[in-house]
């Protein structure tokens, strides 16, 4: 390691040559300082609310019985509440944050007039809030990743609007000469979105299209808000904090590029694979699968990128808790696309369609990909938005370790129990009730799976909170590791 | 890929290409199917669906029953729906023309149910099913709906909907009263009007099994 160099350069006392552009980023930094917090407090919020409906529905699953009385929380509804809170109220609040925030970074432009951010941040969350009530008094659409009433939903275009505005006006503004992968990730994904989403909602809840085509769009729609609006999102930040804690480039500028087109081209047909053996046109599910299959390239490429970037460096995983969740992150992107692709050929399909094994890739995508390279982003951004150090490394850890067993466990238990559950179900000599009875400790499971990764959650809350808290320091300070790494001064590895 | 021109040029395009593949050019394959003339019995399949089933298809939605039960038979051969007894025959884009929402499903934690009316056609069933399945499908996983459901003092005549409880669940969870009954409220009625609705029974030509072609007997 760089040990020695960089330990002559604490000692020199010339001014060190990095001092404009450390000054540069802490004034973008400082730009961010406002939407930021509100994006991340309120997405940790709604992660808290999420858990506690997925724990509600996770144990109706098993305990049908289970608060059983109350309408509001029946099980269609406490699934749909989890479903949007994480999704709109979790997921995007931070894929909000840490978007424009790589975005200032990257276009080495400060964010004029924050408080656009500011006004989005409320809409959004506004909207969410509506419509998660919604759901629960029974306005659902009951469209799949679209049940927030009709009623909720232009707040939601007008803050994405306003947030998708800010990001692009960020880069048109930029003063960096290099467009980074991240950012042609994040370009993508903010504008794809809305695209999305106004089509979707005009073709399934203001003027529904005929039949099964909503069948069509709902897919079309619910996979590309995974495949180009989280996996983009994802994907930016780990090209982008991957290099940045390691202090070297990423591997191949080349296969980055590769990556990037290859998703774009076929990850937006590949929704087509959830109607396999559907009244759909025949042609379109093919095509769905030919797109799903070929998803493999930006996969194995993406992932040889990160993993050449990493060789030589996995040590670093033992002191950053950014790596470790970004790392985590990346490896299960690439564990659950090739899962997905698999997912999509009709003989296993026939299995696993209709199953729990769906619901453990899906938390598979969105949590141990997604959300964990989410958590490991905010560990990175947050003390240099608030000058101030994560005041518990065991609380990090805490948060780690419960969220990456609880999910693999989760995932392993739901792909085990799905699949049985489906090779029964395609048995028409077993009962159907005994198809469910079989489920049945794979469900349970599932319960404790979530109460894991509930510790988890709450060991993050704690720490963001004791951190918000907390005074903000007079001197220079080190950053919060696992373990400060033996040979060097602490300061420089982060 | 410096230009910010190109890259959105390139951006717009990928997800262009699906819009118009996957949303736009099934729109104009048969986004305006219509229904089949039968002349033999002078009217139009499918049938559309009556005013206190259309009201049950909102219960349905707003309790999301979709997510655990789907409504879509696939073709013999592929799973075990037909075997199963979910439908006579695989399900076609036809059947869906007048449903304003289409619940096709992607779940099956309970059975499917595109054919339930006919599978079931007992509205005493699905009521007692509803307030509590353990009652008709004991070990099922469903939730119960005693929401949808009244109990209350018998005013004049006895509802003829009112559910017939075995008397050891009924002594077991206080709803012996007598005079008492136990009625669906309109919400369970519309409900149990569209869950007996649903049935694909109507043979669309294009409904028929697909029959592959004998293996080598092409030349004679």
């Amino acid at each position: 390691m760089a040990s020695a160099s960089s330990f002559a350069a604490a000692l020199d006392p010339r001014t060190p040559p990095d001092t404009v552009a450390r000054a540069e980023l802490s004034a973008i930094d400082a730009s961010a300082r406002w939407p930021v917090i509100i994006f991340v407090v309120s997405g940790l919020i709604w992660l808290l609310v999420g858990t506690v409906f997925a724990l509600i529905a996770s144990f109706k699953m098993h305990t049908p019985g289970f608060l059983g009385d109350y309408e509001w929380l029946t099980f269609g509804r406490a699934r749909s509440a989890h479903l949007n809170a994480v999704i709109y109220g979790w997921s995007t609040n931070v894929a909000f944050a840490v978007a424009f925030w790589l975005m200032a970074r990257l276009s080495r432009a400060a964010l004029r007039h924050a408080g656009v951010l500011v006004i989005a941040a409320c809409f959004w969350n506004l909207g969410v809030t509506i419509g998660v009530i919604g759901i629960l008094a029974g306005d659902s659409t009951s469209i799949e990743w679209l049940e927030i009433p009709p009623y909720a939903t232009p707040l939601l275009f007008v803050a994405y609007a306003l947030v998708g505005g800010w990001a692009i006006v960020t880069f048109r503004f930029r003063r960096a000469q290099h467009v980074y992968v991240s950012q042609w990730y994040l370009l993508a994904a903010l504008f794809w979105f809305p695209w999305l989403y106004s089509i979707a909602q005009i073709m399934l809840v203001f003027e529904p299209a005929r039949g099964t085509v909503q069948a069509l769009v709902n897919w079309w729609f619910a996979h590309n808000v995974l495949g180009l609006w989280f996996t983009p999102i994802g994907l930016a930040a780990a090209y982008y904090f991957i290099p940045k804690v390691l202090g070297k480039p990423i591997h191949s500028y080349y296969l980055s590029v590769l990556g990037f087109w290859s998703l774009a081209i076929f990850y937006n047909w590949a929704g087509v694979h959830h109607l396999i053996g559907g009244p759909v046109p025949a042609w379109a599910i093919s095509a769905g699968i030919a797109a799903s299959l070929m998803m493999v390239i930006p996969v194995v490429v993406t992932g040889i990128n990160h993993h050449l970037t990493m060789v030589g460096s996995f040590g670093m995983l033992r002191y950053s808790p950014t790596l470790r969740f970004v790392v985590f992150g990346a490896v299960n992107y690439t564990i659950v696309s090739l899962c997905g692709s698999a997912m999509a050929i009709r003989s296993v399909n026939e299995i696993t369609h209709f199953t729990h094994f769906t619901v453990g890739h899906a938390h598979q995508g969105l949590y141990a990909f997604f959300t964990m390279i989410m958590f490991g982003a905010i560990y990175y951004i947050l003390p240099r938005i608030l000058l101030k150090e994560w005041p518990s490394a065991a609380l990090i850890r805490l948060h780690f370790w419960a969220a990456a067993i609880g999910v693999t466990l989760y995932w392993l238990d739901l792909s085990i129990g799905g699949w049985i559950q489906g090779m029964e179900m395609n048995n028409p000599n077993i009962a159907f009730l005994d198809v469910v009875r079989h489920t049945l400790p794979w469900l349970v499971v599932r319960s404790g799976a979530g109460i894991i990764m509930t510790v988890g959650h709450l060991a993050f809350a704690v720490n963001i909170g004791w951190m918000l808290c907390a005074k903000r320091p007079a001197g220079a300070t080190a950053p919060t590791l696992f373990r400060n790494p033996p040979a060097l001064p602490a300061t420089a590895a982060r | 890929m410096n230009k910010g021109p190109l890259i959105f040029l390139g951006i717009f395009l990928t997800l262009a290409f699906s819009w118009v593949g996957i949303v736009l050019t099934n729109q104009i394959q048969y986004g305006s199917l219509t229904a089949y003339y039968d002349q033999n019995e002078g009217k139009t399949f499918p049938e559309k669906p009556a005013g206190e089933a259309e009201r049950g298809r909102l219960v349905y939605q707003d309790l999301g029953c979709l997510y655990c039960h789907s409504q879509q038979v696939r073709r013999p051969g592929f799973g075990g729906d037909t075997e199963r007894g979910w439908g006579e025959r695989q399900s076609v884009a036809r059947d869906y023309i007048y449903e304003r929402r289409v619940f096709l499903g992607t779940m099956r934690t309970g059975p499917d149910l595109r054919n339930i009316g006919a599978r079931q056609p007992s509205a005493d069933w699905h009521y007692l099913h509803l307030y509590d399945p353990q009652l008709t499908s004991p070990g099922s996983i469903m939730a119960p709906f005693p929401f949808l459901f009244a109990y209350r003092k018998i005013v004049g005549e006895p509802s003829p909907k009112a559910l017939k409880l075995p008397a050891e669940y009924a002594k077991a969870h206080g709803l012996d009263r007598p005079g008492y009954e136990l009625v669906p409220k309109p919400r369970a009625d519309a409900l149990v009007a569209y869950l007996l609705s649903l049935k694909d029974t109507y043979e669309f030509p294009e409904a028929k099994p697909f029959v592959p072609p004998k293996k080598g007997g092409g030349a004679k």
